[in-house]
């Protein structure tokens, strides 16, 4: 077995209906995996971007990338070597819980309190993907309800 | 001109120089049938089944080399269409196939005949749509034929709802492609070639590797031509059959699971691989890691991603073969072809070791023979369709093919029932040939109602059934792997298969003998109607040689040698 790493792919594709269905398909029609994919429009633009956090060895994710740019409505497909990648989270916490510990813990990682009420603390942090699972673990002591990925977005250095 | 969306599914056929559509009309797609009702422009052949409507596409357009058009209606009718439109994706073929759907306020109710055709058709299909308003037909339809034929072949499944084709829009097909997403690269890089040159030059025991994207471009003759100037032998996939003429001195055969021991061992001994629109299929390389081990490999490929995707290119070559072969052709006098005398005829001793053969030593006819004899007979004048099994494969083995798109067949996915009605649609693109689908008793049952499609339009489609009252290939495996249980493929209840044809209006033949073939098809030729010519065939014959699957191509089972014919 090839060794399995981490990749980072961005996906321009024509905004257009079932273009996620057709990147989604491909993945679980040839066995690729995804951690994470986010999507939006591109501002003033007829495109969207996608990020799609993937794995495998080197082999299989050179297939990925040529495979997405077969699909018709694909733009283009980039392959991150260095990048800028961010994250965020929201977590859920008991109000019971430390709010002086909870809010320093969000500060450390890019974050803050973004709604406090009668029974619940939310919290969001935004960080490196790394860096947010690391804080998520931290946070475990503290109870929290419910937690929320948004998954990774990136742009080349 | 303002039409209404059927009109203009009309107009942008004619457009589109169609000459033939196949299909099966139903409710969804009304509108457009009433208006091929009213046009002259082209011919309507219905079919009687769905799948048969896309299979016999399939085998106009690998006949024809145009794009096959198909047409069906919602919900079952669709259904029935994926198995071809998934053996179209598999073999690269061009269709543009329309399916009617139900009305778009009723899109996602569970309406009648209503099924998510284009999220089922997505993953057998190169691209497919959903046209949501008719203003967008022409420009959708003009799409689909320009990616159904260009790059890499495949077909197009276009989905228009009901109300869509009654909708009145401006119609104007003379639209300016921008496909600024779609740009299949063409022209290989020169620098690539040059290298992929030089090595060839440099090898000693060079081998061309000949696939089916050859046939699809139109590049057999470029073919030939870079053969005979570089004096390298060639081998061909399944799907290349004809690219060379089988008496062409060159040409050692079909490599892959069955195919000959020349081939094989040439593969398997070559120090570099020169692929020329093959894409290193399971069934042709056998283990992977044992495939041309000490070699080299030169791959070109209009298809990037068929690169390097099972075998690692040390030449990569993007581009139309057809193309690139004319590179080619331009260096060529860098080679000289003498230098792969001591290769050629260490090839010529595989061949002579283990010619590709059969043994004539029961008194039942054997299958090979029918091939062969049928070879003899019609040869260059006829065009062949198989089916799948044991019969498919030994007309890849031994029927003397001496052009391109003579051979129209099932290879990657394989699909029982295609034999027929993509002999019918070959007969549509080329009258002027026999065309004659041999098959097995298996195979025929699967799409035997398009008797009725041959008879009326006059198709006269010549089925040779090799029968063995086994569905043959798989009990082939059984014998071979599964210690003899054979498993529900024992076929001994059949019907009349005379009758069977009798009973559409066809003519049938039983034969048992080789005076008996020999009248029957001359007969059916003279009869220019449908045909089923049954042959009574050795029951227990195997295709040989093989390589068992996930077996390394020169481990071979051989045909047993006694006085081999």
């Amino acid at each position: 077995m090839e060794a399995s790493e981490r990749r980072v792919i961005s996906v321009i594709v024509i905004n257009e209906s079932s273009v996620l269905s057709r990147i989604t398909d491909l993945f679980s029609a040839r066995g690729y995996n995804i951690t994470s994919l986010t999507v939006a429009p591109i501002p003033e633009s007829k495109y969207s971007r996608l990020t799609i956090v993937t794995s495998g060895s080197v082999r299989v994710i050179e297939q990925i990338t040529k495979q997405l740019h077969k699909l018709i409505p694909v733009l283009r497909v980039y392959e991150h070597a260095d990048l800028v990648e961010k994250e965020m989270a929201m977590v859920k916490f008991p109000a019971n819980e430390n709010i002086a510990d909870i809010s320093t813990l969000c500060e450390a990682y890019n974050g803050k309190i973004v709604n406090v009420g009668e029974n619940v603390i939310i919290v969001m942090v935004a960080d490196e993907p790394k860096r947010v699972e690391n804080y998520l673990k931290l946070i475990k002591r503290y109870n929290p309800k419910e937690i929320v990925r948004s998954g990774a977005v990136a742009l080349e250095r | 001109m303002q039409i209404s969306g059927a009109q203009m599914v009309i107009e942008a056929l004619i457009a589109e120089e169609v000459t033939t559509v196949f299909g099966y009309p139903g409710g969804a797609i009304m509108n457009v049938y009433d208006e091929i009702y009213k046009q002259d422009g082209f011919q309507h052949i219905l079919t009687r089944h769905e799948q048969a409507a896309i299979h016999a596409a399939e085998g106009y357009s690998k006949a024809s080399g145009k794009v096959g058009v198909a047409m069906i209606t919602s919900g079952p009718g669709f259904t029935n269409a994926v198995t071809g439109l998934a053996d179209a994706y598999m073999d690269s073929i061009p269709l543009v196939v329309i399916s009617g759907q139900v009305p778009m306020s009723l899109i996602g109710t569970d309406a009648f005949q209503e099924i998510d055709a284009v999220g089922i058709s997505r993953s057998c299909t190169k691209h497919n749509y959903l046209v949501t308003c008719a203003a967008d037909l022409p420009r959708v339809l003009k799409e689909a034929f320009h990616i159904a034929a260009t790059g890499r072949p495949g077909p197009v499944h276009v989905d228009i709802p009901k109300d869509v084709t009654a909708e009145i829009a401006e119609f104007d097909y003379d639209i300016d492609l921008n496909l600024e997403t779609y740009k299949p690269h063409v022209k290989g890089n020169p620098r690539q070639i040059k290298k992929a040159m030089e090595a060839i030059a440099n090898a000693k025991r060079p081998l061309f590797y000949l696939g089916g994207g050859i046939i699809n471009a139109n590049a057999a003759y470029d073919v030939r031509d870079l053969v005979h100037k570089t004096g390298i032998p060639a081998v061909e996939t399944f799907m290349a059959r004809g690219t060379l003429s089988y008496d062409d001195d060159l040409l050692v055969g079909m490599l892959g699971m069955h195919g000959s021991y020349a081939s094989n061992m040439a593969m398997s001994e070559t120090d570099l691989v020169i692929a020329l629109g093959a894409r290193f299929d399971d069934r042709v390389t056998g283990k992977l890691s044992e495939f041309a081990k000490n070699a080299g490999v030169i791959h070109v490929d209009i298809d990037p991603a068929s690169i390097s995707k099972l075998v690692n290119a040390d030449y990569p070559i993007v581009g139309d073969v057809k193309n690139v072969v004319n590179d080619m052709l331009n260096l060529v006098d860098k080679i000289d072809s003498k230098k792969y005398e001591t290769w050629r005829n260490v090839i010529k001793q595989f061949e002579e070791l283990h010619p590709l053969a059969y043994h004539e030593d029961t008194d039942r006819i054997k299958p090979q023979w029918v091939v062969e004899r049928v070879g003899e007979l019609l040869g260059d004048d006829a065009n062949i369709s198989t089916d799948v099994g044991q019969h498919q494969m030994w007309s890849g083995q031994f029927y003397p093919f001496t052009r391109p798109r003579q051979f129209i067949s099932s290879g990657g996915l394989g699909t029982m029932g295609f034999g027929f009605p993509a002999a019918i649609g070959v007969k549509a693109a080329s009258p002027e040939k026999t065309s004659i689908n041999f098959t097995g008793d298996g195979s025929i049952l699967m799409n035997c109602q398009e008797l009725m499609t041959a008879v009326e339009k006059k198709i006269p489609v010549i089925n040779i059934i090799l029968n063995n009252n086994y569905l043959g290939m798989v009990r082939q495996w059984q014998t071979l792997f599964y210690d003899k249980r054979h498993s529900e493929t024992d076929l001994s209840v059949q019907p009349d298969f005379v009758k069977l044809a009798e009973a559409f209006g066809g003519i049938g033949y039983r034969v048992k003998t080789k005076e008996e073939f020999d009248a029957a098809l001359k007969d059916a030729v003279e009869k220019n109607i449908v045909a089923f010519i049954e042959v009574i065939v050795e029951r227990m014959e195997n295709v040989m040689p093989m390589v068992p699957s996930g077996g390394s191509l020169f481990n071979m089972m051989l045909l047993e040698k006694k006085g081999a014919k």
